[in-house]
């Protein structure tokens, strides 16, 4: 039989082996026992199904009650077939399971038992077989954790087309006193779980003009966020510093409050309305969970000078460790990997990269470099500037050229928003397709990071956590003419502005981190080592 | 605290004598409300709950105590700052005069501005720039009624303003009036080759709402020879944006050089705004990949440390009553501001009177029969009798209109009394007139003889 894996526990199992090997038929008692069993398997499989399903309903949104219907009908017919799904509401309804039977007989406690078993190696060998589906919830730990009752959410900022998702990100903002940034424009479907502001729009319209509730630097850095004069990683993360430090200034702690527990709370705030106002960044969470982490550090005896004095330090160490001296050690790494007569291909700004041509050119490597540049952004505009003012002989193209230019170039530098924790590197819209044709064109690929870029995530397509910029930023005029400028009133067009992509590590050769040298697949590594340094 | 308000309210109205010999501007009825409750409403629906208000102590009595002109709307607190009436003292003193009240930026509003601007597009402007000045300027609209009093259309000698901006309509870059340009306009090379792209407009109005950084408050105590705010200071910062010392960046030996500047007496050095992070600020905008501009080879902002903004409102309403004509236009458009029903519950209007929809009745009005009300706003406690017929007029508060009356496009001051048959066209009947029964008049001011006598 097919579904032989999940009978009874070891003991009826070794009588029907034993039965089913000598050939004898089985006896009467034999088959009433079995069909027994079965039934109480059933029974608890279909409590635990249905304990699962619900749980599952409240803690998977879209993606989960997907694969859940199909997975309870599987389920009930052929316990083997236990979903890649299942460990997780398996272990929750754990908790559960044993709470509600407290009279029940020994036998029957016992057939369950050996039921869980079953279906947990049932699960361990389902696993192997439908990592298909564990994609589709977008959100996986490494390890397969069963016994860990870890509760996965699907990040809010994705699932904007679930109205009660929406509710709940609207009732959280109420609480907060923030405004709620209205999507704008037709969205393409693929990306209808996105959010898509205008930046015509902006969140300051509905706050009050001395904003009381948002510290004034906080919402003169929503704005600049929104209106993409503080634009890239760094710069991100290092402006969002430097508001927190004036945050941190200004702050008082109340009467009867800690403020290790009550700057947090009041942090929590700023955080939602910089997020209402550009999706954070993958640094930028980085940062704000360090922070976090330093302020609830803080002694309770400690007195509040002392202890805002103790976090400016913190924050400064920060931004000099992790930003300006990592920035000096890839540089030093790059340069060895820079040789006279080289031609480097970049792509977009990057300051990362920029910062590395530039100290290699002070340096005395001779090279020339090819500035990549797409639309409509038009960031590798920014970047020629900053090379060419330091002398560095340049060319410019755009990224329609990149396969005509690549037989000259024989490196490419790019820089990453983020390295993922399957050893994807994210970046700006383009880089994928950058690292593609140079795969094709046999030229190695770097990719410039810095430690505190790295992401527990895990992504393997570009489409599932992304960012949408304004679609009104697509629309040009030529001559007087602006073709696009009714895009809205035609019913079947869409304008699509992603901002980031993901580039799988087979394109990537070398990743340059201020650690060294790394594979791509070595990023969980040192993920692994920071936690357990912190 | 992010921005403290002020409200400059000490203006005389020199350039409508004939409506404020008696009345001060401030408290000229437009629409049956004062005329500093729009720009008080105007700061009260964004968001504001404290304003300076800076005014006479003559405008200040009348605030507090006359029961027609309470301001009742007005949930803010109001911190009254009284300056003396003789008019020698101007904006820019008056800043100086509250100088230690100001603890943050702030935003200058002149009381004679009637607006329904998105103020977040101005302070917007402000704040992500981190500018030094925004404000907020209107395309002008020609006003099309006939001013009473005014012989024949006059095409005023007013002085017209230039005002340069950049590509985007946003960067302010050249300020200056045509008086003050003998031999033509003239344009700093610097300025060109930072900004090849200039658009120069004229037809633009300035609405005096100004976005001004607490430094520029300090800078003005220490210069005591500024004492307008739009006359001087404004100019003088557009000017100072691209001066070459607010441009030396980058000196080691900057320190140094702000010791010398102090004893120079050069008035850039305290308008550079040194934060406390200024190292920090610097890393953000070196590692970001914005430029304001393109094509040549400077960073963000040409390196400046002093901006200066603008927002040009292309719609919506922007008067500024410094004029008859400007007063009479508010009449007309005001009631757009504010959803209150044209006629006020206490008035006692007969059934037998025709009155437009356009027209607003004040308190306590009595409208008699046989009346015919159009396109007309009637202030608080007026006697219109029977068979009066007003049209395009506008009616202070206590004025007493008789029988058979005929008012058109006038402007009837406060406790005038036009008696009986009475037929004025084009007129304006100042404070407290008689105009004695079957008079005629057209196109005149009527005024006391004692306002006649001051020039």
């Amino acid at each position: 039989m097919a579904d032989s894996g999940v009978t009874d526990g070891p003991e009826n199992r070794d009588d029907i082996e034993r039965a089913k090997t000598e050939g004898k038929e089985l006896t009467k008692e034999e088959k009433q026992r079995l069909r027994k069993e079965k039934k109480q398997q059933k029974k608890n499989k279909e409590k635990k199904d249905e304990k699962a399903s619900r749980e599952s309903d409240k803690e998977k949104k879209s993606a989960a009650p997907a694969s859940q219907p199909p997975t309870q009908h599987t389920a009930q017919k052929a316990p083997l077939a236990v979903p890649a799904s299942a460990p997780v509401p398996l272990p929750a309804s754990e908790a559960p399971v044993p709470a509600d039977k407290p009279a029940k007989s020994k036998a029957e406690l016992k057939a369950e038992r050996r039921a869980r078993q079953e279906a947990e190696r049932a699960s361990k060998q389902g696993k192997k077989g439908e990592v298909g589906q564990q994609a589709a919830t977008g959100k996986a730990k490494a390890p397969p954790s069963e016994l860990q009752p870890v509760v996965k959410r699907l990040p809010e900022h994705i699932q904007v087309d679930n109205p009660d998702v929406l509710k709940k990100l609207a009732k959280k903002l109420e609480r907060q006193q923030i405004p709620l940034r209205s999507d704008y424009g037709y969205k393409v479907s693929l990306f209808s779980h996105l959010h898509q502001y205008s930046r015509k729009a902006p969140l300051t319209q509905q706050l009050s003009i001395p904003s009381t509730v948002i510290h004034p630097a906080i919402v003169r850095l929503g704005l600049q966020y929104s209106q993409g004069i503080v634009a890239g990683s760094n710069a991100r993360s290092v402006a969002l510093l430097h508001a927190f430090k004036q945050v941190i200034r200004d702050y008082t702690t109340p009467p009867k409050e800690e403020l290790s527990r009550d700057l947090v709370n009041k942090l929590k705030p700023y955080i939602s309305f910089l997020n209402q106002c550009r999706p954070l960044s993958a640094s930028m969470g980085n940062a704000i969970k360090y922070i976090k982490k330093e302020i609830s550090n803080i002694p309770s005896q400690c007195k509040e000078e002392e202890a805002k004095r103790k976090l400016l330090n913190c924050i400064e160490c920060y931004i000099n460790e992790k930003i300006v001296l990592a920035a000096k050690a890839i540089a030093k790494y790059s340069i060895e990997k820079i040789s006279d007569g080289d031609v480097i291909l970049v792509y977009g700004c990057s300051s990362l990269v920029n910062h590395i041509l530039c100290e290699a050119f002070e340096k005395g490597r001779k090279f020339r470099v090819i500035v990549v540049d797409s639309r409509p952004r038009l960031e590798g505009r920014e970047a020629l500037r900053r090379l060419v003012q330091r002398g560095i002989s340049c060319t410019y193209v755009l990224i329609s050229a990149v396969s005509y230019i690549l037989p000259e170039v024989s490196k490419v530098f790019l820089g990453a928003h983020a390295l993922l924790a399957n050893g994807y590197v994210m970046s700006r819209v383009g880089t994928s397709q950058i690292a593609l044709v140079a795969k094709a064109f046999n030229v190695p690929v770097l990719v410039c990071c810095e430690t505190y870029k790295f992401c527990e995530r895990v992504q393997t397509d570009s489409f599932v956590s992304n960012e949408l910029d304004d679609p009104d930023d697509l629309i040009v005029t030529r001559k007087g003419k602006t073709q696009l400028e009714d895009w809205q009133k035609v019913d079947s067009l869409g304008l699509l502005n992603l901002v980031y992509d993901v580039t799988p590590p087979d394109f990537v050769d070398l990743v340059i981190t201020d650690l060294g040298m790394i594979p791509c697949t070595s990023v969980p590594v040192v993920l692994r080592v920071k936690n357990v340094d912190q | 605290m992010e921005l403290q308000a002020v409200l400059m309210a000490a203006g005389g109205g020199s350039r409508m004598t004939d409506l404020t010999y008696n009345t001060p501007k401030p408290m000229l009825p437009v629409g049956n409300k004062p005329l500093m409750w729009y720009p008080l409403n105007l700061l009260e629906r964004v968001g504001f709950e404290e304003v300076i208000v800076i005014t006479t102590k003559e405008v200040h009595k009348m605030m507090s105590t006359d029961p027609k002109m309470k301001l009742e709307p007005v949930k803010m607190k109001l911190d009254v700052v009284c300056i003396q009436e003789d008019g020698d003292m101007g904006t820019a003193d008056a800043l100086r005069h509250i100088q230690p009240k100001i603890k943050t930026d702030i935003l200058v509003v002149s009381c004679d501005l009637i607006t329904d601007v998105a103020l977040h597009e101005v302070v917007d402007l402000f704040r992500a720039h981190n500018a030094t000045l925004a404000m907020l300027m209107s395309k002008a609209h020609e006003f099309t009624e006939t001013v009473p009093g005014q012989k024949g259309k006059k095409k005023t000698a007013e002085q017209r303003d230039f005002v340069g901006v950049d590509q985007s309509g946003k960067r302010l870059l050249f300020m200056a009036n045509e008086a003050d340009m003998e031999d033509g306009l003239s344009i700093r090379k610097s300025i060109m080759r930072k900004h090849p792209r200039m658009h120069i407009k004229t037809g633009l109005v300035d609405a005096h709402l100004y976005c001004l950084k607490k430094a520029v408050v300090d800078f003005l105590t220490e210069n005591k020879s500024i004492s307008s705010i739009r006359g001087e200071l404004v100019p003088y910062l557009v000017r100072k944006q691209f001066s070459k010392t607010t441009n030396s960046q980058k000196n080691k030996d900057d320190v140094d050089d702000q010791n010398q500047k102090k004893n120079d007496g050069s008035m850039n050095h305290e308008l550079l705004i040194t934060s406390r992070d200024e190292p920090l600020l610097q890393l953000a905008q070196e590692r970001s990949c914005w430029n304001d501009h393109h094509g040549d080879m400077s960073e963000a902002y040409h390196g400046g440390k002093m901006r200066c903004y603008v927002h040009i409102m292309d719609q919506g309403l922007c008067y500024r009553v410094n004029t008859l004509a400007a007063y009479i236009e508010a009449n007309r458009m005001a009631p757009k501001l504010f959803e209150e029903p044209a006629v006020h519950p206490s008035a006692a209007i007969s059934e037998r009177c025709q009155m437009g929809s356009d027209s607003i009745i004040g308190a306590q009005c009595q409208v008699a029969d046989k009346t015919s009300i159009k396109r007309s706003t009637i202030g608080n406690s007026t006697i219109v009798k029977e068979k009066v017929k007003v049209t395009n007029t506008i009616i202070m508060h206590g004025v007493t209109i008789e029988e058979g009356c005929n008012i058109q496009g006038s402007v009837i001051c406060s406790n005038a009394v036009i008696g009986r048959g009475a037929d004025l066209k084009y007129c304006l009947v100042g404070n407290g007139q008689r105009i004695e029964p079957e008079a005629e008049r057209t196109n005149e001011v009527i005024v006391g003889t004692d306002q006649l006598m001051e020039i």
